[in-house]
């Protein structure tokens, strides 16, 4: 940090700048602080979840264990389906989502916007810190009586009646309130980002002037904003299920288990598409900005976005083939999910237009991109085998569908939060990364993701159920492949850790823009770090300077 | 472009019919198992009723090298950029950033493709709607960790299906075998009438493609014709606490007579022989809770046991 923009503008001190932070920059370095810390958490899960699976027979969660030795999970089959839960919730709601909605988008949307801040800057300091407090709160549910054992077991879903008389004990009700608290920090950032969006921008800075990222941003926010509100009544009604005698959910009092299915993935569903148009959006700049050519078809990325917003919607069901829906329903599911595969299909195929007849340089950021591209297209792809229930029923609850979300999700949204890491690392923190170290982090992790998931789908296609403490030997095979990929993936992590020591020791200073004339949004036109408080005069923008 | 983008089509063309044959001869290269998981295996359980022929055939002629197509159309797209564009290759970039046709072209094309998968897709889905009457009906509950089965129309009370013991099972059979297997003819339509008493499970044969929840309150149905004599293997597809992953169904298909015989085992008849003395066997109508003690009647070890030896051994 340049000592002289500190004094120029008002830089607070320590522990009110980083404490009672109301800057959006610092917000949003504070959220990926975070997205990296628990980050590490969801993969250590993960990890052993792998170990677990890596032989039949259960080795690690049982007494004398090693799970029994760390003592942070219990040691038996409940503490494995604990794992599995808080892995998901927390790579979904406290990793993922705090990257990029929490740490990218916080940094970055005002700045591509050229405005000075966020609309509500203390607003976006109590989002970060209700984030904190919920992520307490689900950790500390993990050390209290869940009904059949320490903590909550019953999937990140949270099926009724598993997850209300399955789980009788007070775990799951402060896993209920993290959601909560999640929920509603989300909600306040996202008023936060149309607001900001919708007003603030510079002027010339028009909708359809808008980088890509910025759409992304506004969809997503959009996205939480409705579907959010879904999961907290369908979850308040758990609760009330489980604590006050209410039967929403309860058969025997006229409710229906299906019904709470509904409401969770009207929200669920939504929520994928939360975790990846902001990637989308980053992935745009990065592929514009080292082919040093215009994004194609911009109008087309923008408003496909807008469509797989809206689409993902109004295909939730496609979840629930097998709970028995009648076949009118089904039909329309199967019909309304293929379509979302048109307009990712346009956003695939523009990149590869962005890139084409351009002048590539394979920098840390673009390969990460060009990687995010093609493993979403395999993702995307067993997606529309997922869609058909007819093929459904031999897949549902498979590893194939493990397979599926893993490479759109942890290969896919993971992938462009990397990339944008890098992309914009020199920028945020105001020094270089290291070339050799960002590149060999991509590679080894590019290899070890893959040799996890991709043999998960000769899994699921044998037919090995998901969420499974141990299997049939005949699956020792794969399952030994992918416990093996997790190990290159540590790997990978570490060299990320190592990448992130070596910059913070070393303090290669900045450069404003050091990716050239490839990258033509606004956060390049600033110092790196910008300064505490950019744009004190606004930005015009012209029609052609910008996306 | 033109000379480029023909070349990549007729390169991603070749890769793509070679991918695609090695995956369409992929099933013959290995004995495979019928009704369990093969070690080692790259594909879809064999199939064993004509349900699962079909989704088998939507697999592997329509979705199959749709993914295989796409995606390696993709890799070939963004190989031949990094080799053609890259930056000592193509020093100065183009500017463009728009063509109508190509736009219009990758929208309706994949639209195209879409609607084909939907055709066979809608068919598959109205073939598993489409039930023919049923010969055979099965009651099947789904408990916190095992699973109930009930004959209706044969007056088989229900009976407890738990998962064997590792030293009974064997090795390769081990959480897929079950001490009392639900027990079907062959070549006869069974309806299965699934629901759960406690949460929700799901009932799972990968064999017959027969997947569907077994929900508490609420009755689902699906179906199924198994086309060979043998035991088929299934397992609870649906998060249902702390045994999930020890709650095996198993299905053994039976000749005709066998059949006939195992009813009478159970102390029921076949529907329309009523002479057959139902009361014969008041006893075993006891449900759920305490049947997991159940032992297994040397009868249904034995029938457990002849079709699973006759498969074979290819581990």
């Amino acid at each position: 940090m340049a000592s002289a923009s500190a004094t120029d503008n008002h830089m607070p001190g320590f522990f009110t700048r980083w404490f009672f932070s109301t800057n959006h920059k610092d917000i949003g370095v504070l959220y990926l602080i975070f997205a990296i810390f628990t980050g590490l958490v969801g993969g250590a899960l993960s990890g052993l979840i792998r170990w677990e699976l890596a032989e039949p027979g259960i080795q690690l969660f049982r007494e004398g264990g090693i799970v029994q030795q760390l003592g942070i999970v219990e040691a038996s089959k409940h503490g494995f389906n604990v794992t599995v839960t808080a892995h998901a919730l927390i790579m979904v709601f406290f990793v993922v989502m705090p990257a990029t909605m929490g740490g990218f988008a916080n940094y970055f949307t005002p700045i591509m916007i050229g405005a000075p801040d966020m609309a509500f800057p203390r607003l976006n300091n109590i989002s970060f810190w209700m984030l904190v407090a919920a992520f307490i709160m689900l950790s500390m549910s993990l050390f209290v009586d869940g009904g059949p054992g320490r903590g909550f077991g019953g999937g990140w879903t949270a099926y009724p009646p598993l997850s209300t008389m399955g789980h009788t004990g007070p775990s799951f009700d402060m896993a209920i309130f993290a959601l909560h608290i999640a929920g509603i920090s989300s909600i306040l950032g996202s008023i936060n980002f149309i607001t900001t969006i919708f007003n603030m921008r510079a002027p010339g800075m028009t909708l359809h002037r808008m980088p890509l990222f910025a759409w992304g941003v506004l969809i997503t926010a959009f996205l939480l904003l409705l579907s959010l509100p879904v999961l907290a009544g369908a979850i308040t009604m758990l609760l009330t299920d489980r604590n006050f005698g209410t039967s929403f959910f309860d058969p025997a009092g006229g409710g229906d288990p299906v019904m709470y299915q509904h409401l969770f993935w009207f929200f669920g569903h939504p929520e994928v598409y939360i975790m990846i148009l902001p990637g989308f959006g980053m992935i745009s700049h990065i592929v514009s900005t080292f082919s040093k050519k215009p994004i194609f078809g911009y109008l087309a990325m923008a408003y496909a976005m807008v469509a797989i917003g809206f689409i993902g919607f109004i295909v939730w069901a496609h979840h629930m083939y097998t709970v028995g829906m009648s076949i009118e329903l089904r039909t329309y599911f199967v019909a309304a999910t293929m379509i979302i595969a048109v307009p990712t299909g346009v956003k695939i195929f523009s990149w590869i237009a962005t890139m084409w007849g351009g002048s590539l340089t394979f920098k840390t950021p673009m390969l990460w991109a060009i990687g995010f591209i093609f493993l979403f297209t395999v993702g995307g792809v067993t997606g529309v085998v997922l869609s058909n229930a007819g093929m459904d029923y031999s897949l549902h609850d498979t590893y194939y569908v493990v397979a599926h979300f893993h490479y759109v999700l942890s290969l896919g949204a993971v992938f462009s939060i990397f990339a944008g890491f890098y992309y914009w690392f020199e920028k945020m923190f105001g020094v270089k990364y290291n070339e050799f170290l960002g590149q060999l982090h991509f590679w080894v992790m590019f290899v070890g993701v893959n040799v996890i998931f991709f043999p998960q789908h000769f899994l699921g296609l044998q037919g090995m159920p998901r969420r499974y403490i141990d299997y049939p030997e005949a699956y020792t095979l794969w399952n030994q492949v992918s416990s093996y990929g997790y190990l290159i993936t540590i790997v990978g992590v570490g060299i990320f850790l190592i990448m992130l020591l070596e910059a913070a020791i070393r303090r290669r200073p900045g450069e404003a823009n050091p990716w050239g004339e490839g990258a033509t949004t606004l956060e390049w036109t600033l110092s790196s770090p910008p300064p505490h408080h950019q744009f004190n005069e606004l930005p015009v923008v012209k029609a052609d300077d910008h996306h | 472009m033109g000379m480029g983008t023909r070349a990549i089509a007729r390169l991603g063309a070749g890769i793509a019919t070679a991918a695609l044959g090695a995956f369409v001869a992929a099933p013959t290269w290995a004995q495979e198992l019928v009704g369990q998981p093969t070690p080692g295996a790259i594909g879809l359980q064999p199939a064993a009723s004509p349900l699962k022929h079909q989704v088998h055939d939507f697999h592997q002629y329509v979705l199959l090298p749709m993914c295989i197509g796409i995606s390696v159309l993709v890799l070939a797209l963004l190989l031949w950029i990094c080799v053609r564009y890259n930056k000592r290759a193509n020093p100065t970039p183009a500017k463009w950033a728009h063509n109508t046709v190509i736009e219009v072209i990758w929208t309706v094309v994949p639209i195209l493709i879409l609607m084909v998968i939907a055709l066979f897709s809608f068919r598959l889905l109205f073939a598993y709607e489409n039930m023919p009457e049923p010969d055979v009906r099965v009651k099947v509950t789904g408990n916190q960790w095992n699973w109930a089965y009930e004959y209706p129309d044969h007056k088989v009370p229900e009976y407890i299906s738990n998962m064997l013991p590792e030293d009974k099972a064997g090795k390769q059979l081990y959480r897929l075998a079950a001490d009392q297997p639900m027990v079907v003819p062959v070549g006869a339509t069974v309806e299965l009438l699934i629901t759960a008493a406690d949460v929700i499970h799901a009932v799972a044969v990968p064999a017959f493609g027969v997947k569907i929840d077994a929900i508490p309150g609420k009755t689902n149905h699906t179906w199924f014709k198994a086309e060979k004599v043998g035991t088929y293997y299934g397992q609870c597809s649906e998060l249902c606490g702390v045994d999930h992953a020890f709650m095996p169904i198993q299905v053994n298909v039976v000749t005709q007579e066998e059949f006939e015989a195992w009813v009478a085992s159970k102390g029921g008849s076949m529907p329309g022989t009523e002479v057959a003395a139902p009361v014969a066997a008041p006893a075993p109508a006891a449900p759920a809770a305490d049947a997991a003690a159940a032992a297994p009647t040397p009868a249904q070890t034995e029938a457990a046991a002849a079709p699973a030896a006759a498969a074979p051994a290819a581990q």
